[in-house]
């Protein structure tokens, strides 16, 4: 299956992952409309420190924990793809107790949100990765 | 005759359903449980009184589950007895059903303990199903003074569920604060008065000495009015199945990291297990839905002839209460390091170069990567351990492991 993969080595540490995350998963159309004079709450997360920075969100686990985890069975996997029905998700913070990785955040309307490779947004395909100016994430089938 | 049966219709149980059909699609399951209802998500029934949640959507598998996975399901029937000589079970109907392979996941019932004058409360509840929670909520009314006996996890998710519905909410507890079970006393403090902001009231250390019709009488000396009783002190696993027929029990029913018992081809899973717990070392009854699950599927790959070990079992908690989060994983032993800010409050707790336990409140952002440091009994001298403190992070790990987490 294809997946995100980082190479901290290119990443820049610029954000501008987070912020084409922001504006495909916003439903908007334009990204000043999106992004203009928001906080944005993207899925995928810059970590900072010592000159070293590199982009962070959900592995699509093979075996994944979160969804074996989650007590409303909010959390699927599709073809591969771990995705969350918002609609069931009562915002128990189970899964963010049992990700290894640290990628489910909460979301604003009180159920969690995660990379879902931009299946169902307006992007179609990972933003992020079509956003990253330096090749640090990329979306390739491994193996 | 059935090759597979299984007894139960929670998370356990649905998890055993996914672990078989991963290596046998075609082998008949039999899914027998005393509640009636589609699989639903325990936890929730607090929920759904709260309006957070309703009957379909709290469905913990959809419509088509039992279908999709050929399942023959008898619910709202009992199983009263089992022959492990000649591997049946038998129902309270009367109906007995042979197994190759059979698995207990039974869970567990409210402990209600005797309490001089319980007979004379007209409306009186536990909070452990959806029946319970449709008849509480039958029950009140925006007048109704509410005392729940028991201040812990589902006592408290009890008050969540019900303290915008009803006039009062009184907690009694024997115990001097709050969730003992997960938190210390900061955390118990902090919790506590939240919810007393929200305008719960608290009876720590103390206790029903009678009840009197609409009044109880505490050990104390106070007395507190009620309309409506809850009692949630606690759970009994239902063990009774397995222990009649000499299977190896404690508490619950003692289960190896295969999810058999001591009883050749009869496996368990969930609240009435107990189980090594990987943080401790130790046995012990690890009531949580993710547990339940993750024991039901290893369950079921075996019965189904595939290996599967569940070897790193946690107790761990995630809860929150009108948007006051807390989790907590492991064991509270060892040096400790803590911060406190405002309603955020963390403390770590460390032994022998490992991450013991935490507990985390308000912030809980990214938890996991301290509960995957527990559970992989990760070596703190191959991290970071002074960033990972401070707030838990991919960076702390050595640039080989980051690149295995990130770039494999
Ligand atoms: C109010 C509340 C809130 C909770 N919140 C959380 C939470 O936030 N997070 C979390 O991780 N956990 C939570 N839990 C715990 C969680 O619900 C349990 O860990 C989980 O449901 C255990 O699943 P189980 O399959 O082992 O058993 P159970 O859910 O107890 O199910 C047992 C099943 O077995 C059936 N059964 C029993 N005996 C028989 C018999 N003899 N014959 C036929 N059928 C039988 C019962 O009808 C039932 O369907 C909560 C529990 C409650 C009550
Ligand atoms: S959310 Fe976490 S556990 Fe779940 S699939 Fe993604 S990385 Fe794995
Ligand atoms: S927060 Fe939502 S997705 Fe996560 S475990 Fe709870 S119900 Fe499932």
């Amino acid at each position: 299956m294809k997946r995100i993969y980082v190479n901290e080595k290119w990443c820049l540490g610029c954000h501008l992952c987070e912020y084409y995350c922001a504006f495909a998963n916003s439903g908007k159309d334009s990204m000043v409309k999106a992004l203009k004079n928001v906080t944005i709450n993207p899925r995928i997360r810059i970590e900072e420190h010592g000159g070293i920075s590199f982009a962070v969100s959900c592995r699509h686990c093979e075996e994944p924990i979160c969804t074996k985890s989650c007590i409303t069975g909010a959390l699927t996997v599709n073809d591969g793809v771990i995705q969350i029905d918002k609609d069931k998700c009562v915002g128990c913070y189970t899964c963010i107790l049992t990700c290894p990785y640290g990628a489910i955040v909460p979301s604003d309307t009180g159920a969690i949100q995660k990379c879902e490779l931009c299946i169902n947004n307006s992007s179609g395909k990972p933003a992020c990765v079509a956003g990253c100016p330096n090749k640090a994430i990329v979306f390739e089938e491994k193996e | 005759m059935s090759k597979y049966v299984i007894i139960g219709n929670s998370a356990a149980a649905i998890g055993c359903v996914e672990g078989i059909r991963q290596i046998d699609k075609k082998g008949d399951i039999t899914l027998i449980a005393s509640e009636p209802h589609h699989t639903y998500s325990r936890p929730l029934i607090s929920y759904l009184l709260y309006g957070k949640t309703d009957e379909q959507r709290m469905k913990y598998r959809p419509n088509d589950f039992y279908k999709k996975n050929k399942v023959t399901k008898k619910l709202g029937e009992t199983v009263v007895s089992i022959d492990k000589k000649n591997k049946t079970v038998t129902l309270k109907s009367g109906e007995v059903i042979g197994y190759e392979k059979l698995m207990v996941a039974t869970g567990s019932n409210p402990f209600i303990p005797p309490m001089e004058g319980l007979d004379s409360v007209k409306n009186k509840f536990t909070f452990m199903t959806l029946d319970d929670a449709k008849a509480l909520e039958k029950a009140i009314s925006k007048n109704t003074r509410v005392l729940i006996v028991g201040a812990g996890l589902i006592g408290l998710k009890c008050v969540e569920g019900i303290l915008d519905r009803v006039a009062s909410v009184d907690v009694v507890d024997l115990a001097n604060r709050v969730l003992p079970s997960i938190l210390d006393e900061t955390g118990s403090e902090l919790v506590k008065k939240f919810l007393e902001k929200k305008g719960v009231r608290f009876y720590l250390n103390d206790s029903v000495e009678k009840f009197d019709k609409n009044k109880a009488i505490l050990k104390s000396g106070k007395s507190v009015g009620y309309d409506v009783v809850v009692i949630a002190v606690g759970v009994r696993p239902n063990i009774s199945l397995i222990k009649d027929i000499g299977g190896k029990c404690q508490r619950a029913i003692i289960t190896n990291n295969k999810c058999e018992t001591s009883i050749k081809d009869i496996y368990a899973a969930g609240d009435c297990t107990e189980s090594i717990d990987c943080a401790s070392g130790e046995y012990k009854v690890m009531a949580l839905l993710p547990n339940a699950y993750m024991q039901g599927e290893t369950a079921g790959i075996n019965m189904a002839g595939g290996t599967k070990l569940y070897d790193n079992a946690i107790l761990m908690n995630a809860i929150g209460f009108f948007g006051y989060h807390m989790i907590t994983a492991g064991d509270y032993v060892g040096e400790t390091y803590e911060s406190l800010d405002g309603e955020n409050y963390k403390k770590l707790f460390y032994k022998d170069n490992r991450l013991m336990g935490f507990i985390m409140i308000g912030d809980v952002m990214r938890a996991g990567i301290y509960t995957s440091l527990i559970k992989n009994k990760t070596d703190l001298n191959t991290i970071d351990f002074e960033l990972i403190k401070e707030k838990p992070q991919l960076m702390a790990f050595s640039k080989k492991k980051r690149s295995e987490f990130l770039a494999k």
